[in-house]
């Protein structure tokens, strides 16, 4: 129970910071991506922010094995940079690009009642579900 | 390059990404996990026992956050000046690239660079040059602004 209300509160105040930081309205993510038209660096600040406190959460996670809530802290084993990650991150900021839309905010779009963020949200859900379909293909083919 | 001073929000700005950055570290010292948008999202198709509950509740979180945000105050703005072609081929793209390339905006952006990992660090100035590209290209190249 109690794991499920920190999730709850954790996506509700992310949600919250998207709104007030600016990041949840496309055309300002727009104007932060143009950087040869009049450019609003403000986005710049929510990177900064919000590393800035998660920063010194990761220190501590890191330093330990189980969560407050006694979790076990799941942290990506990942390290080399190799060709999916290079490709998917290309294609990731041309849609970005597009739309100024990401996947946090595209969530917040949808709670606000915008109906194109309906469009961008169903085309994003689709996309992953690809992805998922075409590694559940390759994955029982080995 | 000139800064458009007169929609600069660096304040408001911020103090977004420090509550970004409080939810992120809410996820992480609580429930253990990364707050990265597009694996919680697409960790939905597949999910393995006991990682269902709380992705579904992390989004519904992101979900109701306007709506909570409205009860109190009239929401910003939200301006989407795509149109729905150009929503449906972003979306797309956002959808299979973040997965593929494992982590968008806020599990690389804001939780990689956080945790100082290269290779977050590589994926997010990878997606950021390929954003500013594209405006480029939408905004100059194709439409000679």
């Amino acid at each position: 129970m109690r794991i499920k209300l920190s999730a709850y509160v954790a996506g509700l105040i992310f949600g919250l910071g998207l709104i007030v930081s600016g990041m949840a309205n496309p055309a300002k993510v727009i104007a932060f991506l143009d950087l040869a038209g009049a450019w609003d660096p403000s986005l710049a600040l929510v990177m900064a922010g919000a590393i800035g406190v998660a920063l010194l959460a990761f220190a501590i996670a890191k330093r330990r094995r189980q969560s407050f809530l006694g979790q076990a802290i799941l942290l990506p084993t990942a390290r080399g940079i190799d060709r999916r990650l290079i490709i998917g991150s290309v294609l990731f900021g041309i849609g970005w690009g597009i739309a100024g839309i990401c996947p946090g905010p595209a969530l917040v779009l949808l709670g606000a009642g915008q109906a194109k963020g309906v469009w961008f949200v169903l085309a994003m859900l689709a996309g992953m579900g690809i992805f998922w379909f075409l590694g559940k293909q390759a994955g029982s083919k080995t | 390059m000139h800064i458009a001073w007169h929609s600069f929000t660096p304040w408001l700005s911020l103090s977004g990404g420090i509550l970004i950055g409080l939810a992120a570290a809410l996820l992480i010292l609580l429930n253990g996990r990364i707050a990265g948008i597009s694996g919680i999202v697409g960790g939905l198709f597949s999910p393995s026992k006991g990682e269902l509950a709380w992705r579904v509740l992390f989004v519904l979180g992101l979900v109701t956050a306007p709506l909570l945000y409205a009860l109190v105050t009239t929401l910003p703005p939200i301006e989407i000046g795509a149109g729905k072609l150009e929503l449906l081929l972003a979306g797309l793209l956002v959808g299979i690239g973040t997965r593929y390339g494992a982590g968008c905006t806020s599990g690389h952006g804001v939780c990689g660079l956080a945790r100082l990992s290269p290779r977050s660090l590589a994926a997010t100035l990878i997606f950021m040059a390929a954003g500013f590209a594209t405006v480029y290209v939408l905004r100059h190249l194709l439409t000679g602004n």
